[in-house]
């Protein structure tokens, strides 16, 4: 298929995928602000919604200071936010917009009426009333959205492509949060413990929509080595650093054609170490310096997908003498293509 | 109730539905019958549904000039335009005589310039801006040069229509003609038992088999693409709409390189060689290395391919000397000419400003007549007489003073009128109507056509441009 068309359905399929995690972020802080807690002011609750979404200075740029309403309406609305969920679901239906072409009629629609839906919403009443509300929209869309994908599109390398966005999209996802978090998950550390840990654990969970998964797997009390197993090595998680790297190899396997030895390749590596890897070793050697490391990985992989497939031919006859080879500068006029697209640095810098 | 009577309304055209003396038209009979037992809010609902469909199915168009990516919709009429099957005869048959005889002009003019040879065009013409010196000499695939062709017509009597003006650049439209029909089949299908409504689906495979006609040789399957300025053109929807409909891809320049005398476009698997381009692209954005050079939209080395025969397109490079206003005026000689035929379409009588005489007269009657430039085209930098002010007449005039080859102008034409839903009821607008002609091994015609309405009362211009909406064209069969 064509490089372009399949870079905007991986960079729809991401975005959507970024603005259903935003959004569950959002409303698991939401919800964690709303029990009584002396011992935390209200900017470490909603400060490291901003550290996942690498956008502190930013932030610092356009408030005066960290405060629930101030960071709701950075994450929510804010145009100036490209992480925000405003800007998320914009750049997906403007990726939708420029192939429509290459997707069901349904999808096309769905994507589109979900734009159209946004843009009629009265952001004030949300912000007083209705964030919870809100969330949940933006997670039952991005599930429609998903399920007409699922459920209505051809199964050529145009699925594999739109699939692979999501999939990378959510590994990053979970691993920034899991990072941001990581202080929680260590286990016998001389602050953990309490309820307050207790409501911080399910919390995460929650975010995951892995807490009822908990419960059914290891009929126990939350405890963090186990939440952290859940999310990263558990392959029938569907949220797990480990599910989004088995569906990657094997969508990778699947895309016509030779190319993509690399991404192949990179994605099994990192598939492994999950599928083999063992909680107690990566305790052992730090979680945070795992998770750094999965992050730097799995933007490589994304940068490999991006130039291997979305960007160029990808063989060099083609390549070396076209006259066309100053793509760069035409690419000023797209709507939202590669470059334009990646918002995110490469890898998240931690709190810590 | 909702009828077509028109209580209290002066006609002040042709109306297709009603007669002032014999009532409703026979054609409109049975739709006035199923009307009369509809309330007018019943109407008004399917009208704000269709809108709601349209919205969400995306059939928007961008308008120049306004907020970057706003996107509008063309007003939609739920009444729709009937012609009998003897006026569609008359009109397919005349706009494909049209077609033919334009295709051969072009043959002609970029090789042996017979038409001049004979003294029946000037030799000025290879001075028009359109013309492209480039194709002098270019055999194109089975000598067609507008593949896709939008005869816009206008109807002043029962038996009087003319044709306004060739299209034969990248006439668009077409998706509205189809998304229309389809919408109307959604609202009201119960119409389509009580007519015998000629069916206008097969459009795109029938655009699909043209293209692939007029592949180079040697091209067993042919790899048609359409070729898109992007998303932010206003007919986008339109080329996103036919490259799905004809299941092939939409590309954009970038998307494309040349390579040893052939156009591949970039894909996952590499490069894949294209042999066919149906472009949305004005020939001037088509190559920055033939054309203007600063043109991001296109493909360099794409003319040098097309000359060489590597690749076809469609249309053809230099259709627009043929579809120039100036050209018009010839158009009923170059169908006695290349075809011995009596011409079945009549011409609009066109005075042409470069003519003293006809500067005279035309100066002498600005508020009576339409003005147009040779070269615009959507409803821009015209004059239409009798609906201007004194300020905006007295502007043209200088205007047509300071350049008068760029103007020329016709009888300002009472277009027919049409019924059409409008806030305080049913109401008569008046209306064009542009079949598309498609030409490969024959030329064709769909039996159906993007008709278009003035949505405010009195006004002619109909473009989409300027506030005009659209309306489902129903071609009976019998």
């Amino acid at each position: 298929m064509l490089s372009r068309t399949a870079d905007h359905l991986y960079w729809m399929a991401r975005y959507i995928e970024r603005a259903e995690n935003m959004a569950r972020m959002l409303e698991v802080t939401y919800r964690m602000s709303l029990v009584q807690n002396a011992a935390q002011s209200e900017a470490a609750l909603w400060v490291p919604l901003l550290h996942i979404s690498d956008t502190v200075k930013e932030f610092h740029a356009n408030y005066d200071e960290v405060s629930a309403r101030n960071v709701i309406y950075y994450i929510a609305f804010d145009e100036r936010n490209l992480s925000s969920i405003y800007s998320c679901l914009r750049a997906a239906r403007e990726n939708a917009h420029a192939v429509r072409v290459a997707m069901s009629s349904e999808m096309w629609e769905n994507i589109n009426s979900l734009w159209l839906e946004f843009q009629q919403m009265d952001e004030k009443l949300i912000m007083d009333h209705g964030l919870s509300e809100f969330c949940d929209w933006v997670k039952s869309r991005s599930h429609l959205f998903r399920g007409v994908t699922y459920g209505t599109m051809l199964r050529d390398d145009g699925f594999r492509f739109t699939r692979l966005g999501g999939f990378i999209e959510r590994a990053d996802d979970m691993a920034r949060l899991l990072d941001v978090k990581y202080h929680l998950l260590l286990p016998s550390t001389a602050d953990v413990g309490g309820a307050v840990d207790y409501y911080e654990w399910s919390a995460l969970l929650r975010s995951a929509s892995a807490y009822e998964a908990y419960l059914k797997v290891y009929r126990d009390a939350v405890m963090p080595l186990r939440v952290a197993e859940l999310l990263v090595l558990r392959q029938d998680m569907p949220r797990s650093l480990h599910a989004c790297m088995n569906e990657l190899t094997i969508i990778l396997e699947q895309l016509t054609g030779n190319a993509g030895n690399e991404c192949k390749r990179l994605a099994g590596e990192m598939y492994s170490g999950l599928r083999y890897g063992r909680m107690e070793d990566i305790f052992r050697n730090g979680l945070h310096e795992f998770l750094e490391a999965f992050l730097r990985q799995n933007n490589g992989l994304g940068v490999e997908i991006q130039r291997t497939y979305l960007n160029a031919p990808s063989t060099k006859e083609a390549g070396d003498k076209e006259p066309n080879a100053k793509a760069s500068e035409t690419k000023e006029l797209s709507v939202k293509s590669s470059d334009a697209n990646e918002q995110k640095p490469a890898l998240a810098q931690s709190q810590s | 109730m909702a009828d077509i009577n028109y209580k209290n309304i002066k006609l002040n055209a042709f109306d297709e539905s009603f007669d002032a003396k014999q009532g409703v038209r026979s054609v409109y009979a049975p739709y006035a019958k199923w009307l009369a037992s509809k309330e007018f809010s019943q109407l008004a609902q399917k009208s704000r549904d269709a809108e709601l469909l349209f919205r969400r199915v995306g059939i928007t168009f961008a308008v120049y000039g306004e907020d970057e990516g706003a996107e509008r919709l063309i007003p939609f009429d739920v009444i729709p335009r009937i012609l009998a099957a003897s006026e569609w005869k008359k009109l397919s048959e005349g706009a494909c005589q049209r077609v033919r005889a334009l295709n051969m002009f072009l043959n002609d003019i970029y090789h042996s310039q017979d038409i001049i040879k004979a003294g029946i065009m000037p030799a000025s013409i290879l001075n028009n801006e359109m013309y492209r010196p480039e194709m002098q000499g270019v055999d194109v695939p089975g000598d067609v040069y507008a593949h896709i062709a939008g005869i816009d017509i206008v109807r002043t009597e029962a038996d009087s229509f003319y044709v306004l003006e060739d299209n034969l650049r990248t006439p668009s439209g077409v998706s509205y003609m189809l998304e229309d029909r389809r919408m109307m089949m959604r609202l009201f299908p119960e119409l389509f038992r009580h007519y015998p409504i000629a069916p206008v689906e097969h459009y795109p495979q029938l655009l699909l088999e043209n293209l692939r006609a007029v592949a180079p040789r040697g091209a067993n399957d042919p790899t048609v693409v359409l070729m898109t300025p992007g998303a932010y053109n206003s007919a986008y929807f339109e080329h996103a709409f036919l490259a799905q409909q004809m299941g092939i891809e939409l590309v954009e320049g970038r998307d494309m390189f040349v390579k040893d005398n052939a156009v591949f476009m970039r894909t996952t698997e590499g490069p894949k060689k294209i042999d066919v381009i149906y472009r949305r692209i004005d020939d001037d954005f088509i190559d920055p290395l033939a054309f203007r050079k600063d043109s991001m939209l296109g493909v360099p080395g794409l003319v040098s391919v097309y000359r060489n025969g590597g690749v076809a397109l469609a249309n053809a490079i230099g259709t627009g000397v043929a579809d120039d206003k100036a050209t018009y005026t010839y158009v009923p000689d170059m169908i006695r000419f290349y075809l011995g035929e009596e011409p079945i379409l009549s011409n609009v009588p066109t005075y042409k400003l470069s003519i003293e005489d006809d500067r005279k007269y035309v100066l002498a009657n600005l508020e009576k007549l339409v003005v147009k430039e040779v070269q615009g085209s959507g409803g821009y930098g015209m004059l239409v007489g009798p609906t201007s002010s004194k300020a905006q007449v007295e502007e043209f005039r200088l205007r047509i003073i300071a350049d008068p080859d760029n103007y020329i102008a016709q009888p300002t034409l009472a277009l027919s009128t049409c019924p059409t839903m409008v806030k305080e009821g049913v109401a008569p607008r008046h209306v064009d109507l542009r079949p598309y002609v498609l030409t490969g091994k024959t030329t064709t015609v769909v039996p159906g056509a993007l008709c278009r309405v003035a949505m405010n009362e009195g006004s002619l211009v109909v473009n989409s441009s300027q506030g005009g909406g659209t309306k489902d064209t129903w071609v009976l069969q019998c």
